[in-house]
């Protein structure tokens, strides 16, 4: 297999994948800029960046590899945490130690991801569901009690007074290269061995792959990000509660990564920002009073689809600037093959 | 090559194998016969690591592999074509065939395995970018266990790869896993299918409820009148 003819087909997709990020961001920016997208709207785009990059966590872990997650937003909530005690103690405001809380959140919850992922992953689908649900819970009541530990988290009062020092500027970037790199992991060795390990494990083993490695691997790198997303959150948002990052939550990214497609990049990315939203414009279109009805829309609008497309809106396809290269002659001798994605 | 030493296995308390011993030369093709539930292909995730074997020793190329995890087993040069095909449905056939050389590095090896795997099973090469979920049954056979030949096995283990294919296809599979043994690669068969296997088998072994009942040249088992009878569906007078 002819691998320069490969990488050279993907860089040129991803040329164009960052045409199209710049020409969003231009876009963006100058709506904001000109104020034509309030910034009540600009806190609800950020939001959706963020959610982006917590689900792409989820997609790989759940979408690619199989291991299904209730406890995705405990991850979310422990960069969330792990940020927020960085920002509060040492950073009060600095652009230099917020930027060393993203990795801190990331690295946080990768770690703890990669501790708790090494017995619980052994368990397959349902039952690795109450375990990671059974996780979330405990993380959610440790954030409850976090104050008796360290008086600075707050405990079940949250933390207040947060340093809002992420602006639109590096959400996006950070999206960007979470997008990036998700879409290489999957596209390399690491991500075929994870997809096969979802389609059938005990085939997957008897190819030679070491299973619980990739396992755990895509959990922690899933985790990872979940951290990082939870890093930005509360550098946008001004108040952290443990009430965020519940089983609701958790459950928020699973519907996103379903309702997309299992398996497709381009699926999560545009139906978490589309969900997030959809779910402020409901209290518009349905005014204070009603806000409550929210949570009776969007589980319709979760049957309707999941009747109409079990499958999942993209169904495991992907936008043809996220698709891998189209497969190449077994000889590669052949001559240059034209990419017919772009 | 692979010799397997009085191994007991359980499922939990149940015992599945009570002490099964046999040997595969290399060069052979030797085949397990039985009826159903007789412990054949736990002895083939025996060996090949899915299972661990509670007591008794199972040696491969000299070595001890009674306790080695599967995917390492596979680097050694044992390929286990699974009952039931275990394809990758949603991966195509060429992703497919890549990860059965998942243990190799060198490119140009696996180019001249998939070249190879493609030239014995030219379906495949038309079929080579569709999801292999979409293959017919014999397709999704052929797939299987040219995934199994990409890693370039010394030994082949194939578990029912007749189950669910029409008379004319399973002689076509036996006539290609013939002719993979004739190239030098070693094959251990578990079948159903008595008469075909027998046909191809250099030896054969029968079990019955997780115990080797008779073993042999192929030859003499399909003379014997007790195989005849059990297995070939022969009436005795």
């Amino acid at each position: 297999m002819d691998m320069g003819k490969k990488t050279k087909m993907n860089l040129g997709k991803t040329a164009v994948l960052l045409l199209i990020t710049l020409a969003v961001y231009v876009v963006m920016k100058a709506l904001l800029i000109s104020s034509i997208l309030s910034s009540y709207w600009g806190l609800v785009l950020d939001q959706a960046l963020i959610t982006t990059i917590g689900a792409l966590g989820l997609c790989i872990i759940y979408g690619f590899s199989g291991q299904f997650s209730l406890g995705h937003a405990a991850f979310y909530g422990i960069g969330a945490y792990a940020a927020a005690f960085v920002s509060k103690t040492y950073g009060h405001g600095s652009m230099a130690w917020f930027l060393l809380a993203l990795p801190v959140g990331a690295l946080t919850a990768a770690l703890v991801a990669f501790l708790i992922g090494l017995p619980i992953l052994r368990l397959r689908s349902d039952y690795l569901g109450i375990a990671t649900l059974g996780f979330g819970i405990i993380v959610k009541v440790g954030m409850d009690n976090s104050n008796r530990l360290l008086p600075v988290l707050g405990g079940a009062t949250g933390i207040t007074g947060l340093p809002q020092v992420a602006g639109f500027d590096i959400i996006f970037l950070c999206t960007v290269m979470t997008v990036l790199l998700t879409r290489n992991f999957v596209q390399s060795s690491y991500g075929r061995a994870c997809t096969a390990i979802r389609d059938d494990e005990i085939a997957a083993d008897i190819m030679g792959i070491d299973t619980t490695r990739y396992k755990v691997l895509a959990f922690v790198f899933g985790c990872a990000l979940a951290g990082l997303a939870g890093a930005l959150y509360v550098h946008r948002y001004p108040f952290l509660h443990p009430s965020s990052f519940d089983f609701l939550k958790s459950f928020d990214f699973l519907l996103i990564v379903v309702l997309g497609g299992l398996g497709s990049m381009s699926g999560t990315i545009i139906t978490s920002i589309a969900w997030v939203f959809l779910l402020e414009g409901l209290r518009f279109v349905l005014g204070q009073q009603f806000l409550e009805f929210r949570g009776v829309i969007y589980a319709l609008i979760l049957v309707v689809i999941i009747l109409l497309r079990p499958q999942g809106i993209f169904g495991g396809k992907e936008v043809s600037v996220m698709a891998p290269p189209k497969a190449i002659p077994a000889s590669g001798k052949e001559g240059p093959h034209a990419d017919p994605g772009n | 090559m692979l010799t397997v030493n009085n191994i007991q296995v359980y499922y939990g308390a149940i015992q599945a194998l009570h002490g099964i011993s046999f040997e595969v030369n290399e060069g052979e093709i030797v085949t397990l016969i039985g009826a159903n539930g007789a412990g054949k292909s736990t002895t083939l995730r025996t060996i090949s690591g899915l299972i661990r074997a509670k007591s008794g020793l199972i040696e491969f190329m000299g070595q001890d592999i009674t306790k080695t995890p599967a995917h390492k087993i596979v680097k050694m040069g044992l390929a286990h074509v699974p009952e039931g095909r275990k394809i990758f449905p949603n991966l195509t056939v060429h992703e497919n065939l890549l990860m059965g050389a998942y243990t190799k590095s060198d490119r140009t090896e696996i180019a001249a395995s998939l070249e190879n795997v493609f030239q014995r099973f030219p379906r495949l090469k038309e079929r080579e970018k569709q999801h292999a979920g979409t293959l017919s049954g014999g397709e999704q056979q052929m797939l299987a266990m040219g995934r199994g030949l990409m890693c370039k096995p010394s030994l082949l283990i194939l578990d029912e790869p007749s189950m669910g294919l029409s008379p004319i296809l399973v002689e076509e599979i036996f006539n290609i896993i013939q002719e993979i043994n004739q190239l030098g690669t070693t094959v251990l068969l578990v079948e159903q299918n008595a008469f075909m296997s027998l046909q191809i088998a250099h030896r054969a072994y029968v079990l019955e409820t997780g115990r080797i009942l008779l073993s042999g040249t192929a030859a003499d088992l399909q003379a014997n009148p007790k195989v005849r009878s059990a297995y070939l569906g022969d009436v005795i007078e």
